[in-house]
């Protein structure tokens, strides 16, 4: 209550009710409230509009059931595509995470730590810039880059690499570097924080001591810049598990992404009760991730929000 | 195990700016040796070449007679202590002081039997578990001094350690370096602005003006023999009058001075000063004596106006305002005389000419 009292009496009454109202109608109203719904949907049936409210109206896992067995006439142990769509989704995701952190890394060592004055804002700038262009814009670019007749075939079967053009688009090469690239400044804007803010006496003390460069990044600045990887690999990690543009554009004509199977129950299946449950899964499924990365990393939640 | 450190001909540049030039100094093994000058006189800039983080322009920097031209700092058997300490804040005490083991593979145990001898030596026992963030000042002072020593160097560089800490610690931890630089053996290089420091711990103290070294000497020699208009202004408190020098004999000049005519010993040293250079007489204001009688028994005699007085228990504190209103200051031994001069009254101080030094002109230090 005391703490209440003293943001009121600190910010006034008016600016107090527009922060409260502000926040408070951005979690409520935008983000807890659809969630409930959508919690709430994912265990009802989906019935025609006449029977909703009626005696068939009735809480059920079936959505969830269906997502891990199949329909009841499926003849194997478990629902194969669903399943299989999902573990690969998430193992991609990890993937780009990975990838998008091995490369951001020392792009924001570099740029906190070495870069000098105006090079490094042209760095920062032109990582920057191409995000001032459309997803969609940036993904169908991708499409023309990575085609059977695109720049880098034509290049490729120009130098003698290759005597016949690599299908990118097919092998998903091209979906992995749309989504690595969709997401690279939300992994380097975190480390380069992180990293930005370690004293360089304490690099420079640990190479007095004699360590490697190796063992410097080992020990002092990794460790140092945890809470910052931990930020940067959450976001990357949700984002490209829940991405839709990337995966429908540069994705493989076999290959689906699990977003594209909860876009399919909610549009051209018209099932929201079964895209809501795969929905949550998929919620359910990042929120453990990020769990895992906290415990794995040892950060706090308060430190990631650094 | 020490080894003499030797700086030759060494130039650094950073663009057109030259933060050492020509620096020639012989550091001999198991000496403390400060370099001691006000910020920006490239002090810190020799520090770094001699750790490896940088390498001179020209010139060689050698370390027990091997020349360490291309030697990275984590190859060189220099320490380094850093201003603000840079220890690891993740680590704990005895990880932090153990880091050098760690870096050359040793063992657990191996680390942890030299924390703890370490955490003797700097009485800091049974420390080694907590986190540096733990610890006070000056124990992460001397954190700091164990990590550097674990790595078994042959000099160790400490650059203003002490500058962060309060005025009693500071002195307190003045006689606890000079204390473990003795029981260890290895040389020491210390960089410091504060001339107590320098003179109190050193063996040998070079003064440092704009990249340039003034003055290589012990404390007394500093004191009481300096060589330049710098190291005269810098090093303890002195009374400059400018002048020329109208006559030259044997080892003394007489220089013309605005005070009037002035007799002072001449340095050996510095360059010969012939009649009609510009020269600055340097008086200590303990050599000043208030003129009681016939002023004919001073070898110099200067007048001034009192401007005022301090009685500081040992001491009288007497300002006086000499020619063109430069102050004159002096000590006076408290006699139990009582002094009792109003302010604006005359008064004539002597001084012999042996207590006073003739130099050429040239920069002094800031105030």
């Amino acid at each position: 209550m005391k703490g209440i009292q003293a943001f009121f009496n600190k910010n006034g009454l008016v600016l107090s009710l527009f922060l409260l109202g502000a926040v408070g109608i951005w979690i409520l109203l935008l983000i807890i409230l659809p969630q409930l719904f959508m919690l709430d949907f994912s265990f009802r049936y989906n019935l025609p509009p006449a029977e909703i409210g009626g005696p068939m109206d009735v809480y059920t896992v079936e959505n969830y059931r269906y997502m891990i067995f199949g329909s009841v006439n499926n003849p194997d142990a478990f629902n194969v595509v669903d399943v299989t769509v999902f573990l690969r989704t998430i193992a991609a995701a990890v993937f780009v995470t990975l990838f998008d952190l091995a490369m951001c890394y020392p792009i924001a060592y570099y740029l906190a730590h070495e870069a000098r004055g105006g090079f490094g804002r042209l760095m920062v700038l032109s990582l920057i810039v191409p995000f001032w262009v459309n997803e969609i814009l940036r993904a169908f670019a991708f499409r023309i880059l990575f085609g059977s007749t695109g720049v880098i075939n034509n290049f490729m079967l120009w130098a003698g690499l290759t005597d016949q053009p690599i299908d990118f688009i097919r092998e998903d090469i091209a979906m992995y570097a749309g989504l690595g690239y969709a997401y690279i400044l939300l992994m380097v804007f975190p480390l380069y924080n992180a990293v930005e803010s370690l004293d360089r006496n304490q690099i420079e003390a640990a190479r007095d001591m004699g360590a490697s460069w190796w063992r410097i990044h080992w020990r002092v600045i990794i460790p140092y810049a945890k809470p910052g990887i931990t930020s940067g690999c959450t976001m990357v990690f949700m984002l490209s598990a829940g991405a839709l543009a990337a995966p429908q554009i540069l994705g493989g004509p076999s290959s689906l992404w699990f977003t594209q199977i909860i876009y399919q129950w909610f549009n051209t299946g018209g099932n929201w009760p079964r895209g809501s449950a795969y929905a949550v899964i998929l919620l359910g499924a990042c929120i453990v991730f990020v769990l895992l990365m906290m415990k794995v990393f040892k950060v706090r939640l308060g430190e990631i929000a650094r | 195990m020490s080894a003499n450190v030797e700086l030759q001909n060494v130039w650094v540049k950073f663009g057109p700016f030259v933060a050492a030039r020509d620096i020639n100094v012989n550091i001999k093994g198991g000496e403390f040796f400060s370099f001691l000058g006000p910020s920006g006189c490239g002090k810190t800039t020799l520090l770094r070449c001699v750790s490896g983080f940088l390498e001179p322009s020209e010139g060689t920097v050698s370390i027990g007679g091997q020349d360490m031209g291309g030697i990275g700092p984590n190859k060189r058997p220099t320490a380094l202590i850093f201003q603000n300490l840079a220890l690891f804040p993740l680590m704990t005490v005895w990880e932090n002081i153990t880091f050098a083991l760690e870096v050359r593979g040793a063992g657990k145990a191996e680390r942890r039997k030299r924390a703890d001898e370490l955490l003797e030596l700097i009485a800091l026992p049974g420390q080694g578990d907590k986190m540096c963030s733990e610890l006070s000042g000056g124990q992460r002072q001397r954190v700091a001094i164990a990590r550097a020593l674990c790595a078994e160097p042959k000099v160790l560089l400490l650059d203003e350690p002490l500058s962060a800490l309060d005025l009693k610690l500071r002195q307190h931890m003045r006689s606890e370096l000079r204390a473990i630089q003795q029981q260890v053996g290895i040389t020491f290089i210390y960089i410091t602005h504060d001339q107590g420091e320098a003179l109190t711990m050193s063996d040998h103290v070079a003064v440092m003006s704009d990249g340039v070294i003034e003055q290589v000497g012990d404390g007394n020699t500093l004191y009481n023999n300096p060589a330049t208009a710098f190291a005269a202004s810098f090093v303890g408190e002195n009374n400059p009058f400018e002048g020329r020098v109208e006559a030259v004999d044997g080892d003394y000049a007489v220089v013309d001075t605005g005070s009037g005519r002035l007799r002072a010993r001449l340095h050996s040293g510095a360059e010969p000063l012939r009649a009609g250079d510009k020269s600055i007489v340097f008086v200590r204001p303990e050599a000043l004596k208030i003129v009681d009688g016939d002023a004919a028994q001073w070898d110099n005699t200067v007048e001034g106006h009192v401007m005022k007085e301090e009685f500081e228990g040992s001491l009288w504190h007497v300002t006086l305002s000499g020619y063109g209103g430069a102050p004159i200051r002096m000590s006076v031994i408290n006699e139990r005389q009582s002094l009792g001069h109003a302010a604006g009254d005359s008064l004539s101080v002597g001084f012999r000419a042996d207590m006073a030094v003739a130099l050429p002109h040239g920069p002094m230090a800031a105030e």
